[in-house]
Parts: C-alpha cells; structure tokens; sequence
C-alpha cells in the first residue's frame, strides 16, 4: 500500500531560483531563508521519499485565461519548464509518475472533483523552485513528481473548504493504491504578500504565524476562510495559501511538526518552512 | 446576480474576476506572449504595431507607453501577465511596488522590512 509519510510547506517564488543561480544563498539577505531548510533536506535524503504531490498555481506559463482550470493533474512521466518571460533560468525536465497520477484522477474524480487531466503540461517555478530548494543542483531526477496545479489567479477560485476537501480526496486515492511506495506532499507558495495595487507590499506576520500554527493543529479552522478573507487578512496573493491547507488536507493521520522556519520578507511574501509528518491510526 | 464576483472591496486592491478578465482580454493575451523571446523583440521593435495585434484600447496602449502599473490593472491586466511586461522593461517586482505605491524601490523594500517584521 502507498503511504502518505509527510508533507512540506515551503515558498516558491522566482527570485529564489535567481537567489540559487547567482549563488546567493550566504549573503545576509538571503541567509536566514536558506538556513532553514538543510533539515528539511536531510528529512528527505534519509527517508527518500519515491513521489512527490506537488501543490502549486500556475503564474501563466502553461494556462492563460483562455481556457483556466480550477484543479489539474498532470499524469505524464515527464514534465517540461519553459521561459517564463522575466529571466529565470530554465531547468531540466522533471520526472512523472504516470501510474499513481491515473490512479489518483481516477479516484478523486470518482469522488466528485472534476479534475482537468494534462498529459502535457509544461511547469512553472510554482513546481520548479521548491523541487530545487529540496534537492540543491538540479538534483531532483530520481523523484517522481505528481503537479496539482490549484487556480489562484482569476476568481472564481476553489474555496478553501474544497481545496482541503481534495487534499483529503487524494491522501484516500494514494492509500487504496497497491504498489508500496512513499509518497511526500508538498504545499508550495504563499504566505501573506500583495503584488499588485496601491496595497502592493503588504505582509501580514502575525497571521502568517496563526496559520502555520493552524496547519498543524487545527486546519478545519483554515477551511472556514472564504478566498475573500485571506486577501483581507493576508493581502491579494494569500490566496497561494489554498496549497498549504490542501497538503494539510492529504494528512489523514496525526500530525506532528519536525521543523519550521518563518521569514519575512523573501521577495514580496512571507515565507513559512514547515516539515510534517502524520501517523496513521492502526487499522 | 451581479456579475462582480464579490462586493467586498479592498482598497488598493483589484481582484481579478470575470468582467475584469473580460476587459483585459487582448491586455493579458499580449503580456502572456512574452514569455518567448520572438515576441518579446517584436514587441520591443515596434511597441504600438504589437499592441494593435492584440487589439488593445487606446487606454490599455497608453497604459503600456506609460509603464502605468495601476492603470494597466483598471484596464484589466493580471498581475500574472503584467510581470511578464515587467520583466521584458527589465524591472523586478520590487521596482512594480514602487511604481504602484509611488515610492522608490529602496522605500518599498524598507516597507516589505517593516511589514515583514510586523511593525503594521
């Protein structure tokens, strides 16, 4: 059987891939972001996880609002980063998991969640950076990764209720897979941060904090948030937060927090490093 | 129903519903093509002839000649697209927030210190 054997939350924004590629990571600036994640490395490099589900939101590489899912799944053995327009570097393919991505999409569409399915989809930094932050060089190939790609640009956008409500829907689908395989989740994104308008720059610590308090120990009270009320509290790109309360959704177990890091500000946003891990009840 | 997603308004804030999406349409569909090199020297090469391309308005082409970051969101644009404007003027979002706030780049980033310090 698969096992969900723990999740992340991390930030995914461009400037940290440009960060990485200029070797920036000791310079003060940057320091206290890069310090905290060596332990969510060595988590990773000792436990070796073989699938990654990654939560992220496409910024308008692969979908543009001509055609704009509100959930896709890529199901491919492949996936492709592409230029994004503003001068990142673009990163070699990332690996697929084409077998566990059909069994999920068969799953969580059975259930209710009908999910647009790419078997092409190129990936943004959404996808890329975290994969990067995690395995420093590039060296993420032998991972196989599942993107769940989450509208968070044009509204109407899933609440969070129904994104934590997928979240839970494919923490169910990867269980009744057969294969014994460890699986990790990752929440990428947010937290607090508003690009655009005169409200541009806004960051909101003490609620970034709460949440990542109610990531761990009370996200049914993170689903009583409308969309509307996180850009309140969080300004207009909180929303990104919709990926860390589906990741918390896939945990079915007990949780217990490893590690976490809160910093702000990275960029425009408030950035929060957590490392998860649930127990799942004896059945 | 009105066709405004919400009537909850946030000041400084434009949220990018349908009729803003609508509006935008040929604004995004232009900024979306700069993610390839071609488009963005054809842009560069002539800036208006690439504007018309996409049938933008006289205020979403005057917004574009003016680098008029709030102008461009009245109009329309996604923030998500208008980074790819900004990226091909060379600006990062750093320099976008100073545009939209009418301070400096150094007086944005001080800002983002204090509000990332939670000294709102």
């Amino acid at each position: 059987m698969a096992n969900i054997i723990g999740a992340v939350t991390t930030s995914h924004i461009p400037a940290i891939a440009n960060a990485m590629a200029n070797g920036l990571e000791q310079t003060p600036y940057w320091k206290p972001f890069f310090d905290a994640y060596p332990p969510v490395r060595d988590w990773l490099n000792e436990k070796k996880p073989d699938v990654i589900i990654l939560f992220y939101n496409d910024h308008g590489l692969e979908f543009f609002i001509d055609k704009k899912p509100t959930f896709a799944i890529g199901v491919a053995d492949e996936y492709h980063n592409a230029d994004e327009g503003w001068g990142i570097p673009t990163i070699p393919p990332v690996t697929g998991e084409s077998d566990l991505s059909w069994h999920i999409a068969n799953s969580i569409v059975d259930e209710g969640f009908d999910m647009t399915i790419c078997q092409e989809m190129k990936v943004d930094h959404g996808l890329t950076v975290p994969l990067n932050l995690m395995w420093p060089g590039h060296q993420y190939g032998h991972v196989k990764v599942i993107p769940v790609c989450i509208n968070c640009e044009q509204y109407p956008m899933a609440q969070p209720w129904r994104t934590y409500a997928l979240g839970q829907a494919i923490g169910r689908a990867v269980q009744s897979y057969e294969k014994d395989i460890n699986v990790v989740v990752f929440g990428t994104g947010g937290m607090s941060h508003q690009l655009d308008g005169e409200r541009a720059g806004f960051i909101n610590r003490a609620f970034d904090i709460d949440c990542l308090d109610k990531l761990v120990n009370d996200p049914e009270a993170l689903t009583k948030y409308t969309n509307i009320d996180l850009v309140e509290q969080g300004g207009a790109q909180a929303v990104e937060l919709n990926m860390h309360i589906a990741m918390r959704g896939t945990l079915l177990g007990k949780v217990t927090e490893l590690h976490r890091n809160y910093h702000a500000p990275i960029s425009n946003t408030g950035s929060g490093l957590m490392l998860l891990e649930h127990e799942m009840p004896e059945s | 129903m009105a066709s405004n997603y919400t009537d909850r308004q946030f000041q400084g804030t434009y949220l990018f519903d349908g009729q803003m999406a609508k509006k935008g349409y040929g604004l995004n569909k232009m900024c979306y093509t700069f993610n390839e090199q071609v488009a963005r020297d054809e842009f560069n090469t002539d800036p208006n002839a690439y504007c018309d391309k996409f049938k933008l308005s006289a205020a979403q082409k005057d917004a574009i000649h003016n680098k008029d970051i709030i102008a461009l969101l009245r109009e329309g644009g996604s923030i998500y697209y208008l980074a790819k404007f900004a990226g091909l003027l060379k600006l990062n979002m750093q320099d976008i927030g100073g545009l939209q706030t009418g301070m400096s780049t150094d007086e944005f980033k001080a800002m983002l210190e204090k509000n990332g310090r939670g000294e709102i």
